[in-house]
């Protein structure tokens, strides 16, 4: 395996607090030192005026296969996630048929080693067959090589089961991911139920929706000592509930996504259905809460929800149209864009939501750059203005609100296990 | 007032002057909604639908302004008195008129609402009229077809036309809009009438209140200059005209009120109430109504009642409309 130089970028690893101008060495497919000086490299890649960082995770992906390749591929996923500057993304088991067989997760994990793109971490069913009524095989889930478990798309709806599910992860040391939601209240919900839904005449999804599960599944990790993660957080409700959970030292983290700090719900006003996801896009108090939870650390992770879906699904009445967007490509400029230069958070913060925090939250050997670890690397130009051309995405799927938009910021080079996956032409 | 004035002027118009020119300014080529049109595009098609109904009322049953003209039916919802409004009003105007109804489409085969209307479309169609369960389908549609699209109703988001049927009635019994107290009653949340109304009333200068049951009157309709009000005994002295919206039980998810009973006790329009309101209180309706439960018969037939006269103006707002959007020079 080549040596590689990176030379002259400002190292942000927040892993191990390091903010700096250095050259960092990999050798064999790791990170060999920083600040050596070597003249016997390989290749050598000038980072001058770029940002030399752990390669980004994404920890809440929709890959789509098996069953719904015409959206999605493991191959054409994770060819978006090189795009976006992820190394490492965990997949979501919403699938068909859903992750809960071993035979699955190696199904993915192989096709992931085909591809040859960014590395895959799957989340395996909590309850059988998603169905939310009993046990998913857990502990032969954990041996195929699973590193969370969760219904995401549907919450685990009876509590009796989610006890269950915290208290049966506890052996495994695995978090449960929850996606919450009270199906009774968002029965034919389209959008947050607020005052553009009003004059919409859209049904309504409140916010009390999520925030009753969520403070129940708080309620449930408290009791059981279980690892509990919110999936998607979209409501100042939810912010505070996990905000005062982990003040009491309950065992719980929580994510957003890019478009739940960026956009509200009267983009809806257009009627376009790339505004309609779930969790929905909220008003602005929401996402002033959801920016104050990542400002103050209740809210560990950035994650995209990368929900891709092919035009003729889209393209239908509102209430015909899947929820979901698309994430990964523009996950990066996004942060950049929104959160760092407006000042809500510095680099080091913001690249810690993306790399060590969901590394540590999944378990998964990722998210640094310290010496001996997987030579993983998102080299981001963090100047450049860019314009967001779904035509130029990777993934199969372009069913995204931000087309258009201007951002700033932007992954160049990434490398995967010391080898150069992406290189922006 | 300037609304009252100009309705003077349109009962004066000989009949080779009906329908009036589509005015130079007029750019619209879709009908979506009430929400965004200002009070002269508002007034433009209710000058209009005064002069088609003054030339029928007169007796003349065609005005051949739209030969070469046809117009599509796209009802994904089942309608008799909007479809038959629309019908008649294309064929008053010497336009052809299809009928498409999703249940005998191919829509039970799979195919997308875009791919229908396109295929309807390619066959010639200058005009598309859609009713459909969704709020947003027919911008759906207008984004993607050459053709005029008319909302006839997108579930509970609007219902243009009889929107401007009812402010049409109200202006011909009371003179004009502006300075009136209107009160929508009923089930306001599932009630495209309700928006449609509200905009255009409130464009036009009314005092509008929403009145019904809290399930399904939001106090955030104050945010938008609508006043609420759970009790119609309340409101009933004050107001000029109140519309009585039919209860949407087919949208609704839980039942917002105990029972049809309690319902009817709270929120019918009965002869106890009209003994408080205003001497010349306006009674509408846009139907089909529920006997007994919106209003008892011998108000819907009483003398406050113009609830016969807003289906005949219902004809002249739709052909008002075709015209507006096929008749001028493109």
């Amino acid at each position: 395996m080549p040596r590689i130089m990176i030379q002259n970028g400002r190292v942000i690893d927040p892993s191990q607090g390091i903010d700096r101008v250095a050259n960092l060495l990999i050798e064999d497919g790791k990170i060999a030192g920083l600040d050596v000086k070597d003249s016997k490299t390989d290749e050598t890649i000038d980072a001058a005026g770029r940002i030399v960082a752990p390669g980004l995770i994404d920890m809440h992906v929709h890959l789509r296969e098996p069953g719904g390749e015409e959206d999605e591929t493991v191959a054409s996923g994770t060819a978006a996630a090189l795009a976006g500057g992820f190394t490492s993304i965990a997949c979501v088991p919403n699938t068909d048929p859903p992750i809960d067989s071993k035979g699955v997760v190696e199904f993915i994990r192989s096709q992931a080693v085909k591809a040859g793109n960014a590395n895959v971490f799957v989340i395996a069913c909590a309850s059988h067959n998603r169905e939310g009524k009993e046990l998913a095989e857990i502990g032969q889930l954990v041996q195929a090589g699973a590193v969370a478990f969760s219904d995401d798309g549907s919450p685990v709806a009876d509590a009796e089961l989610m006890r269950r599910v915290l208290e049966y992860c506890l052996m495994f040391d695995k978090p449960v991911l929850s996606h919450a939601e009270m199906p009774e209240l968002t029965e034919r919900g389209v959008m947050h139920d607020g005052l553009t839904a009003l004059i919409l005449g859209l049904p309504g999804i409140p916010p009390a929706a999520e925030d009753v599960m969520t403070t129940r599944d708080i309620a449930l990790a408290e009791s059981t000592g279980g690892r509990l993660h919110m999936m998607h957080v979209s409501t100042g409700g939810s912010v505070d509930a996990v905000r005062r959970a982990k003040a009491r030292g309950v065992r719980v983290t929580a994510e957003v996504t890019p478009h739940h700090f960026t956009l509200t719900d009267e983009c809806l006003r257009t009627f376009d259905s790339n505004f309609k996801m779930n969790p929905p896009l909220r008003g602005q108090g929401h996402v002033t809460g959801c920016i104050d939870g990542l400002k103050d650390d209740t809210i560990d992770v950035i994650a995209t929800d990368h929900a891709p879906h092919a035009k003729e699904k889209k393209m239908q009445e509102l209430d015909r149209a899947p929820f979901g967007i698309v994430g990964l490509e523009t996950a990066l400029g996004l942060v950049v864009t929104k959160l760092i230069e407006p000042g809500h958070l510095d680099w080091s913060t913001a690249l810690a939501k993306m790399t060590i925090n969901p590394a540590r939250i999944l378990g998964i050997p990722k998210g640094t750059l310290a010496v001996g670890a997987d030579a993983d690397v998102t080299i981001i130009d963090p100047e450049v203005r860019w314009t967001v051309d779904p035509a130029e995405f990777r993934s199969k799927s372009v069913n995204t609100p931000f087309a258009g938009w201007e951002l700033h910021g932007r992954a160049e080079t990434v490398l995967v296990g010391g080898q150069v996956k992406f290189r922006r032409a | 007032m300037q609304t009252h004035k100009r309705e003077v002027v349109s009962y004066m118009v000989s009949e080779t002057t009906v329908p009036p020119p589509v005015p130079k300014d007029w750019s619209r080529r879709h009908l979506l909604g009430l929400e965004d049109l200002s009070a002269g595009e508002l007034t433009t098609i209710l000058d209009t639908a005064q002069s088609m109904r003054d030339a029928m009322a007169s007796g003349r049953k065609k005005i051949p302004v739209l030969t070469d003209k046809t117009c599509v039916n796209l009802f994904f919802e089942n309608s008799t008195r909007t479809r038959t409004s629309f019908a008649l009003a294309a064929r008053r105007l010497g336009a052809d008129t299809v009928d498409f109804s999703a249940s005998t489409s191919s829509l039970s085969k799979g195919e997308t609402v875009i791919d229908t209307a396109k295929n309807i479309e390619a066959m010639g169609v200058d005009a598309v009229i859609v009713r459909h369960r969704t709020p947003g389908t027919p911008q759906l549609l207008a984004q993607n077809l050459n053709a005029a699209v008319v909302n006839a109703g997108d579930g509970p988001h609007e219902h243009p036309t009889q929107g401007l049927l009812d402010i049409l009635t109200i202006r011909q019994r009371r003179g004009g809009i502006k300075g009136l107290t209107v009160a929508l009653v009923g089930d306001i949340a599932h009630s495209r009438t309700a928006r449609s109304n509200i905009w255009g009333l409130k464009t036009l200068g009314a005092h509008v209140i929403v009145c019904g049951p809290s399930t399904l009157v939001s106090p955030r309709w104050e945010e938008l200059g609508v006043e609420y009000s759970y009790s119609l005994d309340e409101i009933v002295p004050r107001v000029d005209v109140l519309n009585l919206l039919r209860i949407q039980f087919e949208r609704q998810t839980t039942r917002p009120f105990p029972s049809v009973r309690e319902y009817a006790h709270l929120y019918a329009m009965n002869r106890e109430r009209l003994a408080r309101a205003k001497k010349d209180l306006l009674v509408l309706a846009p139907g089909p109504i529920n006997r007994g439960v919106e209003v008892t018969p011998d108000v819907a037939d009483g003398p406050h009642s113009a609830i016969l006269e807003q289906v005949t103006n219902g004809l002249a707002v739709r052909m008002a409309v075709l015209w507006l959007l096929l008749g001028g020079e493109k």
